[in-house]
């Protein structure tokens, strides 16, 4: 381990010695990157993997003549988002300027919002695995624009730390954003950890419900900042709290939380002070590393852009988006399982791999619950996970429902439904092409399986005087010979039951 | 007058990145407390009832389309840098920042 990360490397306070202390108390500003076409101000393309500075012109570059113009589908979305998150929608609202230098920006400040963001007071409900029900209240939901990509060059880990340059491509500067940010969360207790990944959970689950982002964490469509600080026991005084940015999963969200908890809490045992500063999540290392302080830097010298209008979002525009809000994630949930009849933890493996859709898709298709669920996690889940895809790009989910179905009918066993899987995934057709075009369907003609299990018999007449005499289980070798002559095309249990017919009936 | 002092223009010099001479901090130091002190009449007319304003035109919900334009060709992007590395702006790395 590099000496810098040992320097970094905090002592802790056990989780639970911490709690008896201290009374953690949570904020977290959750970015969510909204998937329109173009950016927030200008009509550059809204694209994650394009060539570097392919998608950049005057105004996300901040030359001079540029002129921004305010993207109508991201203040719709940002609207549709609010009142999904149960906030007001502010009759007036307007852009300014957040002013620093850093060259992840050109234009040398941010487009955001400060004192009239477009959606306020709202609350989000989440569920605890305890069952228990955390209200999280809402202060704001904010538009702004992200920043460009610095890539750290030098040095001996990539990160700013001994970086020699820096490079940056601007293709995401400008991309519109949504910031959440929530009143302070008192009252976590224990459960400060799971509330913090439920909640950016939620967060994320909402917005991919609403349409209006890709929602994923690990293209860093959803970011959070987690706030924590503790107060002694006892006292009413709020401690000082950190700002741990870099926080893009959903696990990272948790142990950042749990992490802060244990190192804050060594810190005030100790005898020390917190320092308000912002820090720093090490996915790898699991830890959190300081960043600067609070400074003079922190003035940003907001002021309202001159360059946009204000926006005064009519009551009738806002109620027309209210209608198009979809059913909230967690009512659809408990709807669904309640539907599908599925135990916690089947429905859990479920919404973890998230492969709702996909189940939901398939049963709408005419398969059954089970089956879906079965088929989504299991063979087509560790398909996905081989090729490094997500399982819902595999295959549609009327292929698996067709698929099912040639199941369910008797036409394929389940050994031969994997092989007609792999002929739908490998572009082969629909399930019954593959089925055709491959030969595979289970032999069901009587025929065909009388004349191989006659040759068996015959062909071990050790076996044939065994069946005769009674011993069932002698038919064993039989069928395996049987199953083996028809390459796997039949049906097992048909192949014994003919086994023991024909056992008595040959000459 | 106005409390604009020349700590507080220096410190403002500072954070927009502008060198000031101290001759200049003077000059400026008088000519914000103007302005100031010009503003702060005009706001002595405003009554409580007038909302504050950021904007001259009268005028609200100015949106553009979800529509897709040309951008800039890589090169033109990359045209007025002081450095460049393949298709990429090239920065000296900032220390004290992230
Ligand atoms: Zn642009």
């Amino acid at each position: 381990m590099p000496s810098a990360e040992m320097k970094n490397r905090a002592e802790l306070m056990d989780f639970d010695k911490a709690l008896e202390l201290f009374e953690p108390v949570l904020g977290f500003e959750v970015h969510v990157e909204l998937n329109t076409k173009t950016k927030m101000f200008c009509g550059c393309a809204n694209e994650f993997g394009s060539g570097a500075n392919t998608n950049t012109c005057p105004t996300c570059l901040g030359l001079p003549g540029g002129l921004p113009q305010v993207n109508k589908k991201a203040i719709e979305s940002s609207i549709r988002l609010g009142l999904a998150l149960g906030c007001e929608i502010a009759e007036h609202s307007r852009f300014a300027r957040k002013n620093y230098f850093y060259p992840d920006t050109a234009k040398n400040f941010q487009t955001s919002q400060y004192d009239d963001p477009i959606c306020h007071d709202g609350s989000v409900t989440i569920e605890l695995e305890s069952g228990r029900l955390v209200t999280v209240e809402i202060e704001r939901a904010h538009m702004e624009d992200d920043a460009g990509k610095l890539t750290h060059m030098g040095g001996a880990t990539g990160r700013i730390q001994g970086a020699d340059y820096s490079l940056v491509d601007y293709n995401r500067g400008g991309v519109p954003l949504v910031e959440i940010v929530t009143q302070m969360i008192e009252g976590a207790e224990h459960d400060a950890p799971e509330i913090g990944r439920t909640y950016v959970a939620a967060i994320r689950e909402i917005a991919k419900a609403l349409g209006v982002s890709n929602a994923r964490m690990e293209e860093g469509n959803v970011r959070c900042d987690a706030n924590v600080s503790l107060r002694p026991r006892g006292s009413n005084v709020l401690g000082t709290r950190t700002e741990t940015k870099n926080v893009n999963s959903l696990r990272s969200v948790e142990r950042a939380v749990r992490y802060e908890i244990q190192r804050q809490a060594a810190v005030l045992a100790g005898g020390g002070t917190i320092t308000q500063e912002t820090r720093h999540w090490h996915e790898d290392t699991g830890i959190t590393s300081a960043g600067r302080p609070k400074s003079d830097a922190d003035d940003y010298r907001y002021f309202p852009e001159p360059d946009l209008l204000p926006m005064a979002p009519s009551r009738d525009w806002v109620e027309e988006l209210r209608l198009t809000l979809p059913e909230p994630p967690a009512a659809r949930r408990k709807r669904l399982q309640a539907a599908w009849g599925f135990a916690n933890l089947e429905f859990q493996d479920v919404v973890n791999s998230d492969l709702l859709d996909a189940v939901e898709a398939t049963v709408a298709a005419g398969a059954s619950a089970q089956a879906a669920r079965k088929w989504w996690t299991g063979e087509i889940a560790r398909l996905a996970n081989a090729a490094g895809v997500a399982a819902d790009s595999l295959v549609t989910p009327i292929q698996l429902a067709a698929l099912i179905e040639l199941v369910s009918d008797g036409t394929l066993t389940d050994r031969l439904a994997r092989q007609v899987l792999e002929g739908v995934i490998a572009g082969e057709g629909t399930p019954a092409e593959v089925v055709a075009s491959r030969g595979l369907a289970v032999v069901s003609d009587d025929g065909a399986l009388i004349a191989a299990i006659d040759a068996a018999l015959l062909g071990q007449p050790d076996v044939l005087a065994k069946i005769r005499g009674g011993k069932q289980q002698a038919a064993g070798a039989v069928i395996g010979a049987v199953m083996k002559a028809m390459r796997g095309q039949a049906d097992a249990a048909r192949v014994r039951e003919l086994v023991l017919e024909r056992a008595q009936a040959i000459e | 007058m106005s409390e604009i002092t020349a700590e507080q223009v220096a410190h403002l010099a500072y954070l927009a990145r502008i060198d000031l001479s101290p001759l200049e901090i003077t000059d400026l130091t008088h000519d914000l407390g103007q302005i100031v002190d010009s503003i702060a009449k005009v706001s002595e007319v405003a009554t409580a009832d007038t909302p504050a304003t950021s904007h001259p035109m009268p005028l609200t919900n100015v949106f553009r389309e979800d529509v897709v334009v040309p951008s800039l060709t890589v090169e033109q992007a990359l045209s007025g840098a002081p450095d460049r590395a393949g298709d990429k702006f090239r920065v000296p790395a900032i220390l004290d920042e992230e």
